[in-house]
């Protein structure tokens, strides 16, 4: 849907609806709690962060329970953006030219659908490290394994859980480091964060970043304009 | 709960970067069991009990001599029952050993313990669990190289042996050595027990005994607690005990260079964040742009 509202000076067009919305702040709130919790014990010089929780015994008995939010969340992301996700011809010639996108120079850059090549690779890698993150991370839990373990008829051997706790912590600093390219980027490229906030981008963002997108959602306004392809 | 003892200095002290040990260090200690003298009597177990306040639940008997079924957080020491037909003395051995803590001189639960001081060692050689500053994630559990730690779900905090360290603060021996009929259970100064042990290593092998030793496991630098077995070369024979112990080079890598590359891997990429938007500048949008979004709907409203 594109349009107007009453005192904005440029074209609005939706990109996300309110539960999209909600769906990627569940999300996103309990990543950045995952992360502060985990970071804590992954390092003596960061484990005063579990004072955030009220202390190391609640931020460790925290951490797995909001990771079962983290991947219940994430599975509704999956679920209603893995289509828009899925790689075209056009993303590796966008990856080719890697250059020029960190240059900002969308001119030299084939149009781009609602995800760039970059966007689709956040996606594709942040929903393969949850899952790794969500088993590694059973493994890891006294309480939780035990569950599992009861239900599934199955012991895991401390090696198992020595090499999850292994998995587990490069995960972190895998995912982690992805989510900071992710923010950056959306700082980076201005005017992306109203996506988030409001579900609406401006038509000249959508023009510069993601115009094959443009060009689709203006063509699908019932008894609208074509766009001139 | 298990408690920090004053009396001592401290040797180590987990997830504490810049730790400094006590300046004077005391005389390392150590148990010696001679395996060969214990006759499985489970009295060392219920002075555990006894002077801990331990209770395990009552179970099932399901037809083995170990009881409860493996050690447990009200369960620090439990005799594990093993039958061998020895092929060289055509004879059937019962081999006793009482299963707990090593009181590794480079313990691996300390290693991978991330909260600080909730494991300590002192430095008379005990490693002993600070209950109040446990978090009980059972980082522990994989540190071990002997399956020592358990974590109780009753208060979600690790338990082990204390190698009875409140005693011993107060000059007795652990309640297990005190409670032992045959004397299988020896304490004293490390040395003491070494010296005791060799005696005892050569009485077996005088009997036949030609690979009998003293189990104290260089991989770990050395126990606290150390066994004289009948057949050190087969230290597996009793009931799984490992022939090499070391930390487990997945708990190194985990607890060691893993640390060091996800810190600065997560610097780098900041790093680049900010240097790039410093070199770059924001991306943008012009009012080109909104104006050829505005022409491609049709001319604007
Ligand atoms: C998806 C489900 C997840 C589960 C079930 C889970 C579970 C666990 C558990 C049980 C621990 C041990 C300590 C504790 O209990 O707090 C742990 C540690 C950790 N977790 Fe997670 N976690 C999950 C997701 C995540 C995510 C998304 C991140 C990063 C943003 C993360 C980062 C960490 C870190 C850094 C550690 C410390 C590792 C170390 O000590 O080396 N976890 N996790
Ligand atoms: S459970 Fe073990 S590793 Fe975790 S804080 Fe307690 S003693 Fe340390
Ligand atoms: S035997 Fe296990 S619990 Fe005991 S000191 Fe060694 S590593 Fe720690």
């Amino acid at each position: 849907m594109t349009g107007h509202k009453d005192g904005e000076a440029h074209l609005q067009v939706s990109r996300y609806s309110g539960s999209a919305r909600i769906n990627h702040w569940v999300v996103a709130i309990s990543f950045v709690l995952l992360m502060i919790s985990g970071l804590a014990l992954f390092h003596p010089s960061l484990y005063w962060m579990t004072g955030l929780f009220g202390g190391g015994p609640t931020a460790r008995w925290i951490h797995p329970w909001l990771g079962i939010v983290l991947l219940i969340g994430f599975l509704g992301l999956f679920v209603r953006f893995f289509v828009a996700n899925l790689p075209e011809r056009t993303d590796w010639v966008w990856l080719a030219r890697l250059r020029h996108v960190l240059a900002g120079r969308e001119e030299y850059l084939p149009e781009v659908g609602k995800y760039n090549a970059g966007q689709k690779f956040v996606f594709w890698a942040q929903a393969f490290l949850v899952l790794v993150m969500f088993v590694t991370g059973i493994g890891l839990w006294p309480a939780g394994l035990a569950y599992f373990e009861q239900l599934l008829g199955f012991k895991a051997t401390i090696d198992q859980r020595r090499l999850a706790a292994v998995i587990h912590a490069g995960a972190a600093v895998l995912t982690i480091a992805i989510w900071i390219i992710h923010v950056y980027a959306a700082i980076w490229v201005r005017g992306t964060i109203s996506a988030m906030t409001r579900g609406t981008v401006t038509g000249g963002w959508a023009w510069r970043h993601h115009r094959k997108w443009l060009r689709k959602e203006i063509g699908k306004e019932p008894g609208g304009p074509h766009p001139a392809e | 709960m298990s408690q920090l003892q004053p009396a001592f200095g401290l040797a180590k002290r987990s997830a504490t970067t810049g730790f400094v040990p006590a300046a004077k260090a005391e005389t390392p200690v150590a148990k010696m069991i001679d395996v060969s003298k214990c006759i499985g009597c489970k009295a060392c177990q219920v002075a555990c009990m006894e002077w801990n306040d331990l209770r395990q639940d009552i179970e099932e008997n399901v037809g083995v001599y170990e009881n409860p079924h493996d050690l447990t957080p009200n369960a620090w020491t439990l005799m594990r029952f093993s039958e061998w037909e020895n092929p060289e003395r055509g004879q059937l051995e019962w081999l006793i050993r009482k299963d707990g803590c090593m009181h590794c001189q480079d313990p691996g639960c300390l290693k991978a313990c991330p909260a600080p001081g909730a494991i300590v060692q002192y430095t008379n050689g005990i490693v002993d669990f600070i209950s109040a500053n446990c978090i009980g994630c059972g980082y522990c559990v994989k540190g071990c190289p002997f399956n020592i730690p358990r974590i109780s779900t009753a208060d979600n905090k690790a338990y082990k042996c204390t190698l009875c360290s409140d005693r011993v603060a107060v000059g007795q021996g652990p309640a297990c050595a005190k409670a032992c009929p045959t004397k299988a259970i020896t304490f004293g100064t490390k040395d003491d027990m070494k010296k005791l042990a060799a005696e005892r290593v050569a009485d077996l092998k005088d009997r036949g005994y030609s690979k009998a030793g003293l189990y104290d496991p260089p991989g770990v630098q050395g126990t606290h607690v150390m066994y004289v077995l009948h057949h050190l070369d087969k230290a597996p024979l009793y009931a799984g005990l490992p022939q090499n112990p070391r930390i487990s080079p997945l708990v190194e890598l985990w607890k060691g260079a893993g640390k060091y590359a996800g810190l600065a891997l997560l610097g780098i990429t900041a790093a680049f964040g900010v240097v790039h938007h410093l070199l770059a500048g924001a991306n943008r949008v012009t009012e080109e742009d909104e104006e050829n979004a505005e022409k491609l709907r049709g001319g604007g409203t």
